[in-house]
């Protein structure tokens, strides 16, 4: 490729981070932050020591404890339940044996892994960022290439700090316009996932751009980078610009004063040129979104909140109309129905997807001064330990809790269904996560996956409701 | 991880696309530290009643297809999470190949980090095949790969495109990190330089 040719934020990183290119055009890639887990890290540390082998570069790792872990008070006294105690005791064990720094779970910064990088400044512009989860693309929107590796590969960045990887394709997802009252950027990914479908990225890097993407603060930048992979994209990336710099100034990991500068120089050269071409290309109207929400058992089946239930006989072919079969039979529904008539049993605010801080705020506007409904379990879990004390310092946890909503500690709580927070089999919730796979809030669990001012909204009045209907009611 | 060669084996048919993580083992079963064992939580809810029985009518709990090798499904298999919980659960049950029209990337890198191998062939062709894996007892497929083709019961032989070194890192059961150690001089060549370009990546933490 000739130095001059116009090339996009991807390659722009990739680029930089080829250490050498093998023979048959795979990359050995250089990885500048591993972030590491207890659920995908146990089987990769257990090789390390099977072949003698250490940690490569201790400054380039940071481990956390999220998936496993209670959001309630339980868990300062020890975890009840023996398999997810020895994970975590496992992933202490190895964080000590291979000096590999660790935020515990006593720590006011533990949370989320993809809520804690970016807060702490581990994630910044230009670097590759990986992660034993797939929703690692979350930080891709620090004009970052990030994405989700297995276990393997965790192995694999651990002792060599690189990765074996093939470059990926270009897509570039552009929303020009202006956001309707109502609409985030939970609407705006899960519209781009209705319109692309779950595996309209694979194979590609998205590059998520236009004027309505360049309006989200960080916090909606990092929603729609998250759901990247549920659009089948391994990762999702927005352009550094003011935003980004603003938001990382002052961060403990992040560089500081002369240095800063240095970075933010290098920073500046990372968007895509003028000219750059794209494989694929999809264009969304920001006007043209409406709140939305999710019907069925896959990300990409999702819609307006004021549609109803589709047909399942109006599938394309026999094998769409028996997925859309199952989907409505697993998910309790009726062809037709209203979505807005659906009864929710549980309300999630929280997960990778939806627990900053901005999101607390959003969802504690809609919820001030109003009664979550009789009959709905409403839980709000920050998505870190610093999210909860600032959210704490701004009232709002008094604000949930007045209205009957549980204030919990930070974690990855009801996205997963692998920690105590579960739905028990039959249950409806309006989620603010990023999966409604069957069974993944629990066996049996039905998930709604929506914005938090969404969520909220159906935590008062009890059903899936249009927020902008609830908003212009008065509250109590 | 064991070498792949060549697999003669059952089939089963899972005609559903998008067949994510979830469905192959709920995150429930990924509290272990081990990899083996976790073939009887693969498919989880598929296979198990919720008073922890069977399903009688899910495929990998009807003769022959317990014993199956080999997996037929539609579009976007392994769609959603990074766990490598699901090749694990698969190979644990059995499973050594998976054929369908298209794969989500993580589980894809990930099948070929243990010894899984994923096939990619077009729609119609996944059919034929389905319709191969409906024979029961004669549901067997050969997977040859170092002549990258599916040999169906009838005989016809159906070629396969794979990556060259995934390929031969398969054939040879080879671990891709004792390959890349051997290149540490690069790696600490590429680091020295990005430590003079960019030296906030390399600075300790403001702690």
């Amino acid at each position: 490729m000739s130095a001059t040719k116009p090339r996009t934020l991807y390659d722009k990183i990739w680029d930089a981070h080829v250490v050498e290119t093998l023979p048959d055009g795979t990359a050995l890639l250089y990885i500048d932050r591993h972030l590491v887990h207890e659920v995908t890290s146990p089987q990769a540390f257990e090789g390390l020591r099977m072949a003698g082998r250490s940690l490569r570069r201790r400054e380039g790792t940071m481990a956390v404890v999220d998936h496993n872990i209670a959001t309630d008070a339980s868990r300062y006294t020890g975890i009840e339940d023996p398999e997810s105690r020895l994970q975590v005791e496992t992933l202490e064990k190895n964080v000590k044996a291979f000096d590999v720094p660790y935020i515990p779970l006593t720590d006011a910064r533990q949370g989320i892994v993809h809520v804690i990088g970016p807060e702490q400044g581990l994630s910044l512009p230009g670097m590759t960022i990986v992660c034993g989860d797939s929703h690692t693309s979350t930080h891709g929107a620090m004009g970052a290439l990030a994405f989700g590796i297995g276990t393997s590969e965790v192995e694999h960045v651990l002792a060599t700090q690189t990765l074996l990887q093939k470059r990926a394709r270009n897509m570039r997802v552009t929303v020009d316009g202006t956001l309707p009252p109502g609409c985030t950027a939970k609407d705006i990914v899960l519209a781009i996932i209705g319109r692309i479908g779950t595996a309209g990225g694979t194979g590609h890097v998205i590059e998520f751009a236009g004027s309505a993407i360049r309006a989200l603060d960080m916090a909606g930048r990092f929603t729609v980078c998250n759901m990247s992979i549920e659009g089948g994209a391994r990762a999702g990336m927005i352009a550094p610009d003011e935003t980004t710099f603003e938001y990382i100034k002052g961060r403990p990991f992040a560089p500081q004063g002369e240095m800063l500068e240095r970075a933010i120089e290098w920073w500046r050269s990372l968007p895509t040129d003028e000219g750059a071409v794209f494989d694929k290309e999809v264009v969304l109207d920001a006007a043209e979104i409406v709140p939305m929400v999710s019907w069925g058992t896959s990300p990409e089946d999702v819609l307006p909140i004021t549609a109803t239930v589709p047909d399942p006989e109006s599938g394309q072919d026999e094998a769409r109309r028996a997925q859309l079969r199952r989907m409505v039979e697993y998910m309790g529904l009726t062809p037709g129905q209203k979505l807005t008539d659906l009864k929710v049993d549980v309300v999630f605010i929280g997960s990778c997807t939806n627990s900053r801080i901005e999101d607390m705020r959003a969802a504690a506007e809609i919820v001030r001064g109003r009664r979550v409904a009789e009959g709905v379990r409403g839980m709000v879990v920050p998505g870190s330990g610093l999210v909860k004390q600032q959210a704490e310092r701004e009232g709002l946890d008094a604000v949930f809790r007045e209205a009957g909503f549980e204030w919990r500690e930070a974690g990855c709580s009801m996205c997963l269904g692998m920690n105590p927070d579960k739905l028990t089999p039959g249950q409806r919730c309006a989620s603010t996560s990023n999966r409604n796979f069957e069974g993944r809030q629990g066996p049996g669990g039905r998930t709604h996956l929506c914005s938090p001012a969404m969520a909220a909204a159906a935590a008062i009045t009890g059903h899936l409701t249009d927020v902008r209907q609830l908003a212009a009611q008065g509250r109590h | 991880m064991d070498a792949f060669t060549t697999l003669t084996g059952i089939a089963a048919p899972l005609p559903m696309a998008n067949v994510d993580t979830d469905k192959i083992i709920p995150a429930r079963f990924l509290k272990t530290i081990e990899r083996t064992g976790l073939g009887k939580a693969a498919f989880a809810n598929l296979r198990y009643r919720e008073d922890g029985s069977e399903n009688p009518d899910f495929v990998l709990n009807q003769e022959p297809y317990r014993r199956a090798e080999i997996l037929i499904a539609h579009e976007n298999f392994g769609c959603g999470s990074s766990r490598e919980h699901a090749p694990w659960a698969l190979l644990d049950f059995g499973i050594r190949c998976v054929i369908a029209p298209d794969f989500a990337d993580i589980f894809h890198n990930n099948s070929f980090k243990n010894g899984i191998l994923p096939v990619k062939l077009p729609r119609e062709i996944c059919d034929q095949l389905m319709e191969d894996a409906r024979m029961g007892e004669n549901a067997r497929l050969t997977i040859d790969l170092e002549r990258q083709v599916v040999v169906r019961p009838n005989g016809e032989e159906i070629p396969f495109e794979i990556d060259p070194l995934r390929r031969h890192l398969l054939l040879n059961g080879l671990d891709d990190i004792g390959q890349t150690m051997q290149r540490a001089s690069a790696i600490d060549g590429y680091e020295a330089k990005r430590r003079a370009a960019q030296p906030w990546l390399y600075q300790d933490a403001a702690e």
